[in-house]
C-alpha cells in the first residue's frame, strides 16, 4: 500500500477482508493524488461501519449521529468554505436513518463529496436488512425474507437533481480513487455509491457477485445526458460502474448565502456582528 | 378594580377580523401614529391557525404612561367581521364602543344586547375605489379619536405604498375615516397626549428583540423548519441575512435544523436554530450530540400549548421540563426565560455568551404572547451584548477535548484550518483528542469535566427580578412572559406584604433565588400550565416549590384583571 498524509496508525475495528479497507485506501490515495493538505480536509460520518472511517484518516474527523452527516457536512462547508468536506457513510446511514437528508442535501447542493458504502445490510447492527437489500434476503430480522423493494439512489439522486453522481466498487481501488479524485474537484454535491461486501453478513453479495455482477462504463464516454444517466441507474445484473451523470455545475448552497454573496470567503468564525446595521435596523 | 381602568390616561382598541382582510395595515399604522405623536403603546395579537376567514384580534393599549401587558377591557372594539369569539364578547361591557358595519355586524352584536356605531365602511371603502380601504378608513378614524391632524399617518403611508396613485387613495381613505373619527368626539381626543419631550424610543416585539439580540451577539448561521409560533425570528433573520451576514436555511426538518447548527458551531459559526414544543422534541437527539462534543449552539424554543399539534397559534409555558430534560445522557446547560421585550434581546446575547462561553446549548424559552407583543422601548444598545469570543489558533498538539487546567471547566476551542492542530469531533464517549474509547477512566473523567461546568453556570446565572417591599411574608415567583401582567396586576392591588420574584433564568437557578427559595415566607408561583411545571422544577433543586398556585392553560395569557381577581383572593385568604 502506498504511505499517504492521511495515514492513521492506530487500531481499525472492520472484521478483517471488509470492503472497508478497499475504500479506506481509494479515499486516501484520492486525497493524496489531489495534494490536499490534510489540516483542510474534514471526514464527516454518522453511525454504522462504514462511518468509523474518519477515525482511520489523519484529517479533521468528524462521527455525528446516525444518518446525520449531511446536515453535520453543509453547515461546516457554509461556516468555512476553504475546508474540503466528505460525508462518508452506509447505506443505513445514508439511505435509511439519513434518507430525508439524503435528498434535499442534493436539493441544497452543498459543495460536499458524499461516500456511501453500500454493501445492502447493517453491519454494526449485525446484519439486518437495509433500505439497499434485496427482496428475498434472509436476515435476523427478516427471517422469512426481505419484502421492501430496495432503494435506488442513483435514480434518486438525478431526480433531486445531483450534477455528480457516480457508482464505484471497492473490488476496484484505482478506478473507485480516480472516481473520488473527480468527485472531489466536482463543484457542487457529489454522490459515489461504492459497492462493498459485508464479509460477516451479506452472503449474497459477496467480492464474487461483485465481479460477476457488475461492468464498468468507458472512463471516456460523456456523461452529461440525464435520461441515459437515469437509464443506466436502472441496469441490474450487471450492475452499472463508473461516473453515470456529470453536468456543468450549478450554483452551491454556499454560494446562494447572505455572508458570501459579495465575493467574501472569510470564514464565519472570524467574523465579527454587524453592529452598524443592527443599529439601522433599530432606527 | 376600579383604579385599573382610568379612562383619562389610557384606552384599550380591540381590532377583530378574519384572516386574509389587511387589518395588518391598519394595526400597524395606529400603533405607528399613535407612538409618533407621543402616546405610550403596547400591542398583542391572537390568532387562528389559518390562513383565511375564522376571527383573529390585535389589542392596542394607548396610555399616557407605559403600557406593556394584555388586558381584558376593550373600550374601542372594531369589529369588522362576524363571528366574534368569546375571549372578546365576554369583555364586552356597556362602556364598550362597537365600530363596523351594521349590514355585516348588527344582528351578532344585538344577540348580545349591545348596540353598534355603522361606519358604513364597506360602501365608503367602494366609493373610494375597493373594499381594500376599510382598513385605511379605521386607522383614520383612530387618528379622529385622538384628534391628530388628517396628515398624521401621511409619511408612513407614502413609506407603505410605492405606488403614488395607491398611496394618494389610501390617504384620502384616511382622511374620510379622520372626519368620522373626529365629528364622533366632538374634536375633543379620548386621551390626552402626554407631555415628554425627548423620547427616544423604538417599537420592538419579542420576535424582533431575539432576532436583535442573537445578531447582536454575532450570530452568523440560523436554521429553521417552519413552525409557529418559532418562525418569526428566523423570518427576520431572513429579510435581514444580508445586513445581519447571516447565513440562513430553511431546512427539511427540525433533526436537519439542529444537525446543521452544531456543524456550523464546530467550524467556528455562532449558530442558532428557531422552533417549537413538537419541532424542538425532533431536535433532542441534536442537543445531545452538542452535549457530548461540547458544541455551542442555541435554541430558540417558542412555546405553544401541546401535547402534539395543541393550539398552534396559541401561547402556553408547559415545554420547561422538555427543554431542562432535551437529550438522552447526562449534560449541563442554560435556560434563559426572557420576561418581556427588552429581556429577549438581552437574554438571546446572554445566550450565545454562556453557550461559547462554556461550550454548552442554551435553550431560550418564549412563547406566542410574548413574541407576538410589542411596545416602545428605550433602544437597546447591540453594543451592550457581549462581544463574541473567538476560537484559539490551535497548535500541533491540538486535543479538542483536552482536560481543563486546574479552576477552568473547558478545553480551549479550536476549528478546522484555524492552526496546526486536527480539530475533531466525536458523538462516542472519546478521547481528549476526540476518537473512541471505551476506556472506564477516561469515561468518568469525561462525564465530570463536562458536569463540571454546571458549577460555573450556576455562579454566572441570572438573578430574578424583584419588585416590592424590602420585608415580605409572601413571594409570588413567575418565569418568561407572565412577568409583565403580574407585575402590573401587583401594582394595582398595592401589595404591601407580597414581593415579585420574576425568572429569567430557569435553569441552573442562581444562588440570589435560591436564598428567595428557602426563606420562610409563602410562596405563590404563578405560572402558565397546567401543573406548575416550574414550581416542580425548583422543587427537584432546592426542596421547596410552591405553597399554592395560578395556573391558565387555555390557550391565551394571563390578562391584568384576572391576575388581579386571583392574586386578591388568594392574599386576602390568608391575611
Amino acid at each position: 500500500m502506498i504511505k499517504t498524509a492521511f495515514d492513521y496508525t492506530g487500531e481499525i475495528s472492520w472484521c478483517p477482508g471488509c470492503g472497508d479497507y478497499k475504500i479506506l485506501e481509494s479515499l486516501k490515495m484520492a486525497l493524496s493524488e489531489l495534494e490536499l493538505d490534510p489540516k483542510e480536509v474534514v471526514v464527516a460520518s454518522g453511525i454504522g461501519q462504514a462511518a468509523k472511517m474518519p477515525h482511520y484518516l489523519k484529517c479533521h474527523c468528524v462521527n455525528g449521529l446516525h444518518g446525520r452527516s449531511l446536515p453535520l457536512a453543509a453547515g461546516i462547508k457554509a461556516s468555512n468554505r476553504s475546508l474540503t468536506v466528505i460525508a462518508v457513510g452506509g447505506d443505513g446511514d445514508m439511505y435509511g436513518e439519513g434518507g430525508n437528508h439524503f435528498m434535499h442535501a442534493i436539493r441544497r447542493n452543498p459543495d460536499i463529496t458524499n461516500i456511501v458504502c453500500n454493501n445492502m445490510i447493517y453491519g454494526l447492527t449485525k446484519g439486518q436488512g437495509s433500505p439497499t437489500t434485496a427482496i428475498g434476503m434472509k436476515t435476523s430480522t427478516q427471517p422469512f425474507g426481505v419484502t421492501s423493494k430496495p432503494l435506488n439512489p442513483l435514480l434518486l439522486a438525478l431526480s433531486c437533481g445531483a450534477t455528480f453522481v457516480a457508482r464505484a466498487s471497492a473490488a476496484d481501488a484505482e478506478k473507485t480513487k480516480d472516481i473520488i479524485v473527480k468527485a472531489i474537484k466536482h463543484k457542487g454535491y457529489a454522490l459515489v455509491d461504492i459497492f462493498q461486501p459485508c464479509v460477516s453478513f451479506n452472503k449474497v453479495n459477496t467480492w464474487q457477485w461483485l465481479s460477476k455482477s457488475t461492468k464498468w462504463l468507458d472512463e471516456e464516454r460523456d456523461a452529461s445526458d440525464k435520461l441515459e444517466a437515469m437509464r443506466l441507474s436502472m441496469e441490474t445484473d450487471p450492475y452499472t460502474l463508473g461516473i453515470i451523470y456529470r453536468s456543468a455545475p450549478e450554483k452551491t448552497f454556499e454560494e446562494n448565502q447572505a455572508p458570501y454573496e459579495t465575493g467574501d470567503d472569510t470564514p464565519l468564525y472570524a467574523r465579527t456582528p454587524a453592529l452598524e446595521n443592527i443599529r439601522k435596523l433599530l432606527s | 378594580m376600579d383604579n385599573i381602568h382610568s379612562p383619562e390616561s389610557e384606552v384599550t382598541i380591540s381590532f377583530c377580523a378574519a384572516a386574509g382582510l389587511g387589518l395588518q395595515t391598519a394595526e400597524d399604522l395606529t400603533r405607528q401614529m399613535l407612538s409618533k405623536a407621543g402616546y405610550y403603546v403596547f400591542s398583542t395579537r391572537e390568532y387562528m391557525s389559518r390562513v383565511r376567514g375564522g376571527n383573529n384580534s390585535t389589542q392596542i393599549r394607548v396610555s399616557t404612561k407605559p403600557v406593556r401587558a394584555y388586558v381584558d377591557r376593550i373600550d374601542w372594539l372594531f369589529a369588522l367581521s362576524p363571528e366574534l369569539h368569546p375571549n372578546i364578547t365576554e369583555n364586552i361591557t356597556e362602556d364598550t364602543k362597537i365600530l363596523g358595519d351594521a349590514s355585516a355586524m348588527e344582528e351578532e352584536i344585538s344577540s348580545l344586547g349591545r348596540k353598534m356605531i355603522d361606519l358604513d365602511l364597506a360602501k365608503r371603502a367602494s366609493d373610494l375605489g375597493s373594499p381594500k380601504f376599510s382598513s385605511m378608513i379605521v386607522a383614520g378614524f383612530i387618528a379622529g379619536i385622538f384628534t391628530l391632524g388628517e396628515d398624521s399617518a401621511d409619511q408612513l403611508i407614502e413609506k407603505r405604498f410605492k405606488d403614488e396613485d395607491l398611496s394618494g387613495k389610501n390617504k384620502m381613505a384616511f382622511r374620510v375615516g379622520h372626519q368620522l373619527g373626529k365629528e364622533y368626539v366632538g374634536g375633543k381626543p379620548v386621551v390626552q397626549i402626554p407631555v415628554q419631550p425627548g423620547r427616544e424610543e423604538i417599537f420592538l416585539d419579542g420576535n424582533s428583540a431575539v432576532a436583535l439580540g442573537a445578531a447582536s451577539a454575532g450570530c452568523n448561521y440560523i436554521t429553521a423548519y417552519p413552525m409557529s409560533p418559532g418562525t418569526g425570528v428566523f423570518s427576520y433573520f431572513a429579510k435581514n441575512a444580508k445586513l445581519l451576514g447571516s447565513v440562513v436555511e430553511q431546512v427539511e426538518d427540525e433533526i436537519s435544523a439542529i444537525n446543521m447548527v452544531v456543524g456550523a458551531a464546530y467550524a467556528g459559526a455562532r449558530s442558532m436554530t428557531t422552533t417549537s414544543g413538537g419541532g424542538f422534541v425532533l431536535m433532542c437527539e441534536g442537543i445531545s450530540l452538542a452535549g457530548i462534543t461540547e458544541t455551542p449552539v442555541v435554541v430558540h424554543l417558542a412555546q405553544r400549548p401541546g401535547p402534539a399539534t395543541g393550539l398552534a397559534t396559541r401561547t402556553e409555558q408547559a415545554d420547561l421540563e422538555l427543554a431542562l430534560h432535551a437529550g438522552h445522557g447526562e449534560f449541563p446547560k442554560a435556560l434563559y426565560a426572557p420576561v418581556n421585550v427588552e429581556s429577549a434581546f438581552r437574554l438571546a446575547g446572554r445566550a450565545f455568551h454562556t453557550a461559547h462561553k462554556y461550550q454548552v446549548q442554551s435553550i431560550i424559552l418564549t412563547d406566542q404572547y410574548l413574541l407576538d407583543s410589542g411596545y416602545d422601548i428605550e433602544k437597546p444598545d447591540p453594543s451592550s451584548v457581549p462581544a463574541p469570543i473567538h476560537p484559539i489558533r490551535t497548535e500541533k498538539d491540538y486535543k479538542r477535548y483536552a482536560f481543563p487546567k486546574k479552576d477552568e471547566y473547558v478545553s480551549p476551542f479550536g476549528v478546522p484550518g484555524y492552526g496546526e492542530g486536527f480539530v475533531s469531533f466525536d458523538s462516542h464517549e472519546h478521547t481528549e483528542d476526540a476518537h473512541i474509547t471505551e476506556d472506564r477512566s477516561i469515561r468518568k473523567a469525561m462525564v465530570q469535566k463536562r458536569l463540571k461546568k454546571l458549577e460555573a453556570l450556576t455562579a454566572e446565572a441570572v438573578p430574578p427580578i424583584v419588585l416590592g417591599p424590602e420585608k415580605y411574608d409572601t413571594a409570588v415567583i413567575c418565569w418568561g412572559s407572565v412577568f409583565e401582567p403580574l407585575k402590573e396586576a401587583m401594582e394595582i392591588l398595592g401589595c404591601k406584604n407580597a414581593v415579585l420574584i420574576a425568572c429569567e433564568q430557569v435553569y441552573p437557578l442562581s444562588e440570589e433565588f435560591r436564598r428567595i427559595i428557602s426563606s420562610h415566607c409563602r410562596k405563590i408561583f404563578v405560572e402558565g400550565n397546567a401543573t406548575g411545571q416550574f414550581s416542580r422544577v425548583v422543587r427537584s433543586l432546592t426542596g421547596t416549590g410552591a405553597d399554592e398556585m395560578i395556573l391558565k392553560y387555555n390557550g391565551f395569557q394571563f390578562s391584568v384583571e384576572e391576575l388581579v381577581g386571583e392574586l386578591d383572593e388568594l392574599l386576602r385568604a390568608r391575611s
